[in-house]
């Protein structure tokens, strides 16, 4: 094994534990809870200026790499925005506020 | 937080597994010979638990094309498994993937790869300087860095598999990270690869991306460097949404350009054309027309010329791109802002106007 994939094995390990242990805040991905959770990440607005969040949270990441996509029904949402957290590197906190503005 | 919102936290929230994808119908014409190119890229999207996503790509291509004496048309249908992964959701800084994934070296290849999204068909000269799948695993990730900026990041190690041509891989290891800034819309990253067989040579890249506060206009960029060559693409797309004649065509249209060129590295003619990269130094632009007919489907056309040693010539393209999307389970109801249910069907589809 060479030198540096040793290198990036530790740095790989060194991060998973670092962040995984990161206790300041749980991780709650579940996705039933995201708009709960949502409410949790700006907690002093009301929902109209989560609405304004998601949305301009949701035009700044999804169009990004394709045009915006129309909405679909909260639980289909879900999935996209799982899949998406994934594949773009969204931000847990743009997650949220994005699924709260779609499931509107 | 007011009773409408609170009403979004029921259980009919909870994410369905969906069959997303393309498909796509092309006719490209290079330096004058026809190929007839039809796709249907299906994708699976299966979320387990609150933490969990299995999903996989699939790009079944059949592409034909007349021989060079005449007579009909003739050609291969090829199937790829473009990824198969295990997303695990371990927390807000890490999700951990396991299985085949998409290569994290530059944007194309992760997100602007599929039909439905890239502006320009053909693919960029310097997509195969770097592994388009690996076998293995991957941390990755976003969080916001600061107030104003987000971190994204992507490592990965992967193993050889060359049992099966769909499944074949490096043993690879490599990353990409980049900062996100929400304010001007702008994503700059940097990505690395190193292959551990072999050559054992080094790839590295940047990239950058910018999405207009102002105008209905996105520009993606590119630059590669490893042993078997070099290069770079812009390109662009601009929505003409916001032009005051014609305005029921105009904002369905889209106008598409990319420039790019590639400089050959250390390898022969003959090898980089086994790996589909251009045989001597290119140099390319195109431009494209795009019209949306609905959420989802798209007419596009294209023109590039193409500058090398070994022979210019001209680039077309014109064809049609679907995104499909459908649930695979009952999707329940939908509430609006004032709490009052209303029914949506599982629209085909997904690309607004």
């Amino acid at each position: 094994m060479t030198k540096s994939l040793a290198t990036l094995l530790c740095m790989l390990a060194l991060s998973a534990v670092v962040f995984a242990g990161d206790p300041s805040r749980p991780a709650e991905p579940s996705a039933n809870k995201d708009a709960a959770n949502a409410a949790a990440v700006v907690h002093n607005d009301d929902a109209d200026a989560m609405r304004v969040q998601g949305e301009q949270r949701f035009r700044a990441n999804c169009g990004r790499c394709h045009a915006a996509p129309q909405k679909f029904p909260p639980r289909m949402m879900a999935t996209v925005l799982r899949h998406m957290r994934v594949r773009a590197t969204i931000t847990d906190q743009d997650m949220r506020l994005v699924l709260f503005y779609m499931s509107q | 937080m007011p009773g409408s919102a609170a009403a979004q936290t029921s259980d009919s929230e909870k994410p369905v597994p969906i069959l997303s994808g393309s498909a796509g119908y092309f006719n490209f014409v290079t330096a004058g010979q026809n190929q007839i190119d039809a796709q249907i890229n299906p994708v699976l999207l299966l979320p387990l638990g609150d933490r969990w996503l299995v999903e996989g790509r699939m790009e079944c291509e059949g592409a034909f094309q007349r021989p060079a004496g005449g007579g009909s048309y003739g050609g291969e249908v090829s199937k790829n498994l473009d990824y198969l992964e295990a997303d695990y959701i371990a927390n807000r800084h890490v999700t951990i993937t396991l299985g085949r994934f998409l290569t994290p070296f530059g944007i194309f290849n992760e997100r602007l790869y599929p039909i439905w999204i890239r502006s320009l068909q053909q693919d960029p000269l310097i997509l195969p300087l770097s592994a388009e799948s690996n076998d293995g695993m991957m941390l990755r990730g976003g969080f916001p860095a600061n107030a104003r900026a987000n971190f994204n990041y992507a490592a990965y190690v992967s193993a050889i598999s060359s049992g099966h041509n769909n499944l074949q891989s490096n043993r690879d290891v490599g990353g990409r990270m980049a900062f996100f800034f929400p304010g001007p819309r702008i994503e700059v990253g940097a990505s690395f690869q190193k292959l551990l067989q072999d050559t054992r040579t080094n790839s590295f890249g940047f990239h950058f991306a910018w999405l207009s506060t102002r105008i209905p206009l996105n520009v993606h960029s590119e630059y590669a460097r490893s042993r078997q060559g070099s290069g770079y693409w812009v390109d662009g797309a601009y929505r003409l949404s916001q032009l005051h004649f014609w305005q029921k065509v105009m904002r369905h249209t889209e106008l598409a350009g990319r420039a790019e060129q590639f400089f050959l590295g250390s390898i022969s003619p003959d090898e980089a054309q086994s790996l589909g990269l251009q045989a001597a130094n290119t140099r390319e632009g195109e431009f494209g027309l795009n019209y949306y007919l609905r959420d989802g489907l798209r007419v596009v056309s294209s023109y590039g010329r193409q500058f090398s040693s070994g022979g210019n010539l001209n680039l077309w393209t014109v064809g049609i791109t679907y995104r499909f999307l459908f649930p695979l389970g009952r999707v329940g109801q939908s509430l609006s802002a004032e709490g009052k249910a209303e029914q949506r069907s599982p629209a085909p589809g997904g690309v607004s106007q």
